[in-house]
């Protein structure tokens, strides 16, 4: 059993409950612990990019540190949390003035150096377990399904920061489509932005932008869309296309869920 | 006509943005590369290169007319493709909260937000809204 | 007491700017023993000289101490200027005021402060200086070439031509390099073939030449006039003397797995090829990592069908040592790698292609037989579009800062071509900057524009979106402010140079220097462009930093002129700052044969009459020769038996004391 500090976020308390439901329901049968954490506050929902915003990095500096103390990883599903709290600890490891000034704020019983590793829940099964481990565990293959990996942005970049994959021909989730027994689809919009928060703002470009990522997956053939950040899907599932009645749009962790047969 | 590249009583909100932002925009050659990769310039009346030009030049009452800073979705596609190692998402969020931390000057009212609720919008976006357009 | 000489330079306003000179003339004045202390705004210049000469001879100097530049500068032109005089040159010593002095400092006070201390320890220094006579060491008159490019083999045929035995290395199976690949040249559009494979065969015929093909430098030791170079012929696994040339060994080959590198991998050539028809010499080589006969012993096909018998499969590696007055470095230059540059679909998509790769599919003897057509479905592309700075200016872990500088000129003649070949196709540049600078280079660009309509956009390519048989190129129009999307059918990348990437391998072994982008540093940006700082190696083309055709012939010829001046003359004078053993001090310990990086100090056994008994004592001895005079065994001599003429540790701490003062 492989135990790990486990941070959800609050999207996945409200409105992306299946993301968190799909996903801790795959990892027993992976041999994963995912134990949330006690104490754990909202990221934020974005990094802060200001060099003079020290407050909106205390929350994740604060599950930072709670999960090195435990001498645990911490695991997140939700992109935009893993994004700002990934982040947010390179800050902490290679930036004096952010080190100082959030450990003086936060007075923790020992400053943290941003020496804690940040792992999204699909880097734990690429890495941590195999995707030749988890194909090995499928017992309701997704034969026949043609799913598109959507990457959006977050996960991504910036790829020095994020190491997550090819910032511009990432893999691993086509990787994860195929352990599950699907066959993925590559479309040229998969990293592509979705208009993320532009959502809330008038006028906004996100119907266009999701139109475009959807019709390019589309015309690869991709019935389903899988994706890791609830905005995202969101986004895609709300988007005036026509052509979105083609496609279905799922959390990756549905389609785990549902091939490891706990669905 | 300007007389100056950059106008005296823009120096100083410049120099804050520059601050903010911590990038050299010095360093831009104007290769463009940012606007050919945007995916959100449809909605953008000035390119994010000549963004980046205008900062260079102090023309910051331009840039602040516009609807580009507003369309930008941060989603760092210029950043991690810059020649020049510029950060314009850094740059675009300077501008952002400069203009938004003169009081009233919240680009998201908050009574505003509930009309745009569909009972699906995730937490993660009215949060994210209210970090990068209010105050 | 010495009678010594200061003589102050102004170096225009270079040092006059930062120092106060008038104040370090009245300091030279009061130190002990200088009688003399002058200054001039240019000492270098002849009236400069004049005053040093006409000082040294008026007050019968017997030691001159210059306050000026680095001694890297003109060390070697004040000497001449006191032996002119009539005293020994190593009487000489320069305070360097300029580059350790009034370059890094701003403030006049504290820099006037600076330069009179280094001048002072000049003076110290100076005072322990004694008359130095330099050694003569001959000369081999013969030159080591490395690399077969068009640098490698205008330097061979210029320095053949003077007269002088000359050996070409190079690494893959023929010479030619990069130019054997292109098609045309630029700004002419002539034929590169054409004109590169004449200067091949002259090269391979020229009776002063020899070349060693499938070869790799392996050590080099010695020292200007006298380099010993072991070479490492690899295994050719061909018989040279026996191989006629026909090809039925290659054709027959049955592993066609490998891609071929002269055709940029756009097709497929056998285990045992020769890389290109036209190459010199026209003999195949086994690459014997895909050879089945190799890797499994099976097959021995090629052995079976040579109607020479040529094929030698226990031909093994062969060490050539020779000895070299000259070495000239002509190792050339690669393409970036654009596997971090995803954005355009390199390496996914077929039809996206580099420059290079465009000279292999335009070349009548290429993969296409010169037939323009798409790499994926071999039809012919309507629209093409091709991009620049590929890495370029890039200061991104992706690319290389600085611009490759012949990505214009060819990008605009590929353009050309296009157009000459089949006037339907329309072109498309995306460029950042156009940069033209060279003999008829703009009015070539200009013409791809004015007369071949090609389409100039500025602005980068963002992301190319294959769609169907098209790659829909995402770009904007900076100058408009217009993002622009083309339904291209081809995309030609222009991929950045990028040094060698052994090459600073190879700089570890010549003892020469790389920059902080592994070209090869010359001595001097502007003065001596061709020269290493290491005396008798220079450099050719671009090895040495990115350079076209004709500015690469223009420094290989460059480079053989000085390489034809060290093989000319018999006898070299040797620098007497070297290392001397007093044997009476030295304990034998031989520490210092360990630390010397030229292999100059080796034992020596002294015979010693100990009251009619004979003993031996080993000792340490320097073969002037070898030393270069780095100083290093005097630091590491334990009972301080060993010092450096010219910096002997007297001189060295007289120095330290007067800064200290």
């Amino acid at each position: 059993m492989m135990k790990y500090s486990y941070y959800p976020g609050c999207t996945l308390k409200t409105k992306a409950q299946e993301l968190e439901k799909y996903a801790l329901d795959s990892a027993k049968v992976l041999g994963i612990e995912l134990e949330e954490q006690a104490d754990w506050q909202c990221c934020g929902a974005v990094y802060p990019l200001a060099t003079d915003e020290m407050a909106t990095k205390l929350s994740a500096v604060r599950s930072l540190a709670a999960a090195q103390q435990k001498g645990e990883k911490l695991v997140t599903l939700c992109a935009a949390c893993h994004h700002v709290i990934k982040r947010v600890n390179e800050d902490m490891r290679s930036n004096e003035n952010v080190r100082q000034k959030v450990n003086n704020y936060l007075e923790l019983s020992e400053d943290y150096q941003g020496q804690g590793e940040v792992l999204h829940y699909l880097e734990v099964i690429r890495d941590e377990v195999g995707f030749d481990k988890l194909a090995q565990q499928v017992k309701n293959p997704l034969t026949g399904r043609k799913i598109g990996a959507y990457y959006g942005c977050l996960l991504l970049r910036p790829s020095k920061v994020m190491q997550f994959d090819d910032p511009e021909n990432p893999s691993i989730l086509e990787d994860f489509i195929h352990a599950l027994g699907a066959t993925p689809v590559r479309y040229p919009y998969r990293t592509e932005c979705c208009g993320g928060y532009l959502a809330v703002n008038k006028n906004n470009p996100v119907s266009e932008m999701t139109k475009n990522i959807i019709e390019s997956a589309v015309k690869q053939a991709a019935e389903e869309i899988v994706t890791a950040c609830p905005l995202c899907k969101y986004n895609l599932e709300t988007s005036k296309t026509e052509i979105k009645s083609k496609v279905s749009v799922h959390y990756f962790t549905e389609l785990l869920a549902e091939a490891l047969g706990v669905k | 006509m300007r007389e100056k590249i950059v106008p005296t009583k823009q120096k100083q909100v410049l120099e804050q943005i520059l601050e903010i932002s911590g990038e050299h925009i010095q360093d831009c050659i104007q290769c463009a590369k940012c606007s050919a990769g945007c995916p959100a310039t449809s909605n953008m009346d000035i390119l994010p290169h000549q963004v980046i030009r205008l900062l260079q030049c102090g023309q910051i009452e331009k840039i602040a007319a516009s609807q580009t800073i507003w369309n930008c979705a941060s989603c760092f596609t210029c950043a991690a493709r810059c020649p020049r190692e510029i950060d314009l998402a850094k740059l675009m969020e300077a501008v952002r909260l400069t203009l938004i931390r003169c009081s009233g000057n919240s680009y998201l009212k908050t009574a505003s937000v509930p009309e745009k609720l569909d009972g699906k919008m995730p937490q993660q976006a009215i949060v994210s809204g209210f970090r990068k357009y209010s105050k | 007491m010495h009678k010594i000489g200061v003589f102050v330079c102004w170096c225009g306003t270079n040092i006059a700017g930062t120092v106060n000179i008038d104040e370090v003339v009245k300091a030279a004045a009061e130190i002990p023993g200088v009688v003399a202390a002058q200054n001039y705004q240019y000492m270098c210049s002849e009236v400069g000289q004049k005053l040093v000469k006409s000082t040294i001879k008026e007050q019968s100097l017997d030691r001159v101490v210059i306050a000026s530049c680095s001694p890297r500068m003109h060390e070697a032109t004040f000497r001449k200027t006191a032996q002119a005089a009539g005293l020994n040159p190593f009487l000489v010593e320069i305070a360097n005021i300029r580059e350790q002095c009034s370059w890094v400092h701003k403030n006049k006070e504290e820099g006037t402060k600076k330069a009179i201390a280094l001048v002072r320890a000049a003076v110290a220094k100076a005072a322990g200086n004694t008359e130095l006579i330099p050694g003569e060491i001959g000369v081999e008159h013969r030159a080591l070439v490395i690399g077969g490019g068009i640098a490698g083999i205008q330097t061979a045929l210029d320095i053949a031509d003077a007269g002088y035995e000359v050996d070409i290395i190079e690494k893959t199976p023929s010479i030619g390099g990069k130019m054997s690949q292109i098609d045309k040249t630029f700004p002419t559009l002539d034929c590169s073939a054409c004109i590169l494979t004449p200067k091949m065969v002259d090269a391979s015929t020229h009776p002063n030449i020899t070349l060693y093909t499938y070869s790799e430098v392996e050590k080099v030791s010695g020292y200007v006039g006298n380099f010993e170079v072991t070479m490492n012929q690899k295994a050719r696994s061909v018989n040279m003397e026996k191989c006629s040339g026909c090809g039925i060994c290659s054709s027959k080959c049955p592993s066609r797995t490998t891609k071929s590198e002269f055709d940029e991998g756009l097709r497929n050539r056998g285990a045992i090829y020769t890389p290109f028809p036209q190459a010199v010499p026209n003999v195949p080589v086994i690459d014997r990592e895909h050879c089945l006969k190799f890797q499994s012993g099976k097959c021995g096909v090629c052995e079976k069908i040579c109607p020479a018998g040529a094929i030698d499969y226990t031909q093994e590696d062969t060490k050539i040592t020779k000895k070299y007055g000259a070495i000239v470095v002509a190792t050339g230059y690669d393409i970036i790698s654009l596997d971090k540059f995803g954005e355009y679909q390199y390496g996914s998509h077929p039809d996206v292609i580099t420059s290079l790769e465009f000279e292999r599919l335009t070349n009548a003897a290429g993969p296409t037989g010169g037939k323009f057509v798409r790499p994926s479905d071999h039809k012919k592309p309507k629209k093409v579009v091709f991009v620049q700075c590929v890495g370029s200016r890039d200061k991104s872990e992706r690319g290389k800062s600085y611009c490759s500088k012949i990505c214009c000129m060819y990008t605009a003649k590929h353009a050309m071509l296009l157009g000459d070949k089949y006037p339907d196709i329309e072109s498309y540049v995306f460029y950042i900057d156009v940069r033209t600078p060279g003999k008829n280079f703009d009015e070539f660009y200009r013409r791809a524009v004015e007369e071949y309509g090609v389409h100039y956009i500025k602005g980068m390519v963002g992301k190319i979106f294959p769609e169907g048989d098209k790659l829909l190129v995402h770009g904007v129009d900076a100058l408009t402010g217009e993002t622009i999307k083309i339904d291209a059918d081809l995309v030609v990348l222009a991929a950045a140079t990028q040094a060698k990437p052994d090459a600073e391998a190879l700089g570890r072994k010549l003892g020469i220097s790389t920059d902080m982008n592994n070209f090869f540093t010359e001595a001097h940006p502007k003065l001596r462009p061709v020269e290493t700082h290491s005396a008798g190696i220079y450099l050719a083309g671009a090895c040495q930093g990115p350079k076209d055709i004709p500015e690469t012939v223009a420094q290989a010829s460059a480079a053989a002129a000085k390489a034809i001046v060290l093989l000319s003359k018999d006898k070299l004078v040797n620098n007497p700052c070297v290392s001397e053993v007093n044997e009476n001090l030295c304990s034998g310990c031989l520490e210092c044969t360990h630390i010397c990086p030229y292999d100059a100090i080796s034992a020596k056994e002294l015979e010693m009459n100990d009251h009619g008994k004979i003993t031996k004592r080993t000792v340490a001895h320097v073969n002037e020769a070898l030393c270069q005079g780095c100083g290093g065994c005097t630091v590491t001599c334990r009972p301080g038996a060993l010092d450096l003429k010219g910096f002997t540790n007297r001189q060295i701490l007289a120095e330290v004391d007067a800064i200290c003062q």
